[in-house]
């Protein structure tokens, strides 16, 4: 059993599926469903495009332990329409986060007060477009109200559908943003701009580019995650673990001026790039061509002392 | 109507509200109790990139940190979010995101805020305006639209022939502001042939902090789950709790 465990801990984020990923990551035994595959609470559109439906509506919600703390978590299945936001798997994401904030926290085996969102999703699911648009208008306007309430919202990255569109969105409207190598976000992705603007502008199949741009490294350096986690299950529970020791920013005016000054500086000091090696070398990193192919520990020690990658301004 | 036309109608008194060449809007009007409104917006069909985020959420910090309760209106003919690799490079999900959140702030700090779309609205862009208003409303010949029908073909490898009969019946996935009333986005439709000073005053009486678009969607019959499941949810959260407590 303890070997099992062991095993489990190392095997890869990027890999598993929403449900081992809520295994892995959380203490064992502790996590509890709320509306499981058993109550078959599922997208009543999806039948209209002949489309195949399932019992979770591909998003696992409910509470457990993370080293013994009380969570609440939600986990996108990104093998399931790509992880994206419709009527019920977006509500239930609403569900969790309403209760976060209506929760008073403080008593034995009260709701508690952190969500952790395992996102993995490539945004709104087109069939149900203009529902999925509304959830992720409302999970937006949930989290602020949640962190304006005292809870502790985290958005972790890492799956095979990254975090794009609304997903995106919702990530960076978080307390804080923990991302792997592989867990790529943005608003469009490259297939997406390259569509619409021609493959002179993103080059989608250029998968060292695309790696740059959007990938969790880069996100890291300009600060637009405020953790890197090596991609196992275990990276993921110890990055996040250290992001939930530090206390958040929560949602005030102070905090969204200091963001908007360090968003306003970044596209000053950034916004001439070409690239992104370039980027990190205006940032100040010595070693911006050796990136890419640094050992995780190495690029966590680079990432850790530079001043933009390391914040309160979210 | 132009936005020209619209701004007078809005405003017959007199606004001071500057409109860029890049389709940006800032600035103050006057409503008719004499108070001042703040007004942003991005129209000309424009796509929001970094550069246009950040200065309409610098204008909604100002009117936060002043600390009245001026009310904020948000004018929206956009065309989603900016599709370059620089400005996804630099992080465009912040920028937009930072918007979305200072609107959503101003909304819980007591600051009415209503969102109006006279023009189109998709994507990335219209979640960091008008969606994040805590009021939307829309002019006739608004055309809001998550993705247009033949685009939406290509990716759901569906006929568009198939789409548009299926859009007549199916608000869930349909363009246009019928759909998006039946949805809860949309709380309502003004009347073009009314003065809008008029309207913009009522809807600002309506507007308020709290977030019933799920329910409205529900009333409305175009979304028949969202508002229940969200409940089921929490209920569950609370039960379970209960138990653990007398564990």
């Amino acid at each position: 059993m303890m070997q099992d465990i062991a095993t489990e801990r190392k095997s890869s984020w990027l890999q598993a599926t929403a449900r081992q990923r809520v295994s892995g990551f959380l203490d064992k035994g502790t996590f509890v469903e709320f509306l499981g595959p058993s109550e078959r609470v599922q997208s009543p559109h999806l039948s209209l495009f002949d489309l195949p439906r399932a019992f979770d509506d591909g998003v696992v919600v409910g509470r457990g332990k993370l080293d013994g703390k009380d969570v609440l978590l939600a986990a996108q299945e990104g093998k399931f329409m790509g992880g994206t936001f419709g009527e019920v798997s977006g509500a239930k994401i609403i569900g969790l986060l309403r209760a976060a904030r209506d929760s008073d926290g403080d008593k034995e085996g009260g709701v508690p007060k952190t969500v952790l969102l395992l996102l993995d999703s490539g945004g709104v699911r087109l069939q149900e477009a203009n529902a999925g648009e509304l959830a992720v208008s409302e999970i937006m306007r949930a989290i602020v109200e949640a962190r304006r309430a005292g809870v502790t919202v985290l958005a972790l990255v890492g799956g095979t559908s990254g975090a794009f569109g609304g997903a995106g969105l919702i990530s960076a409207t978080c307390s804080r943003i923990v991302i792997s190598e592989a867990g790529r976000t943005g608003v469009s992705g490259p297939e997406v701009i390259e569509t619409n603007k021609g493959v002179e502008e993103f080059d989608s199949s250029n998968k060292s580019l695309v790696w740059s741009v959007d990938g969790g490294k880069n996100r890291r350096l300009i600060g637009g995650a405020d953790a890197f986690a090596p991609d196992t299950m275990d990276g993921f529970r110890t990055a996040t673990l250290a992001v939930l020791d530090r206390v958040a920013p929560p949602c005030t005016l102070e905090t969204l001026q200091a963001e908007h000054g360090r968003l306003a500086a970044r596209q000053d000091k950034l916004g001439a790039c070409s690239d992104a090696v370039s980027m990190w070398k205006t940032l100040g990193i010595a070693e911006a061509e050796a990136i890419r192919d640094m050992e995780d520990s190495d690029f966590m020690r680079i990432a850790d002392q530079l001043k933009e990658a390391n914040h309160d301004a979210r | 109507m132009t936005l020209d036309e619209i701004l007078i109608s809005l405003f017959p008194n007199s606004h001071e509200i500057q409109v860029s060449k890049g389709g940006l809007i800032t600035g103050t009007g006057k409503l008719r109790d004499g108070r001042a409104i703040s007004v942003i917006g991005l129209g000309n069909g424009e796509s929001m990139g970094t550069a246009a985020a950040l200065p309409l959420a610098a204008q909604v910090i100002d009117v936060i940190s002043r600390g009245r309760d001026t009310p904020i209106l948000v004018l929206v003919d956009l065309l989603g979010q900016l599709m370059a690799r620089r400005d996804e490079m630099i992080g465009l999900n912040e920028y937009l995101a930072h918007l979305a959140k200072c609107l959503i702030l101003a909304s819980q700090s007591g600051h009415r805020t209503v969102g109006l779309e006279y023009g189109k609205a998709s994507a990335g862009g219209f979640l960091a305006t008008a969606l994040a208003t805590e009021i939307f409303v829309a002019l006739p010949g608004a055309e809001p639209a998550v993705m247009d029908l033949p685009s939406m073909a290509r990716v759901t490898k569906l006929p568009e022939e198939k789409l548009k009969e299926l859009a007549k019946s199916t608000p869930v996935f349909a363009p246009g502001v019928d759909s998006m009333l039946q949805m809860g986005a949309l709380a309502q439709i003004w009347d073009a042939n009314k003065p809008l000073d008029e309207q913009l005053e009522v809807t600002l009486k309506n507007a308020s902090a709290k977030d019933i678009r799920d329910q409205l969607g529900a009333e409305r019959k175009g979304r028949p789950m969202a508002a229940l499941v969200a409940k089921r949810v929490i209920a569950a959260a609370m039960g379970t709790a209960d138990d653990l407590a007398t564990a």
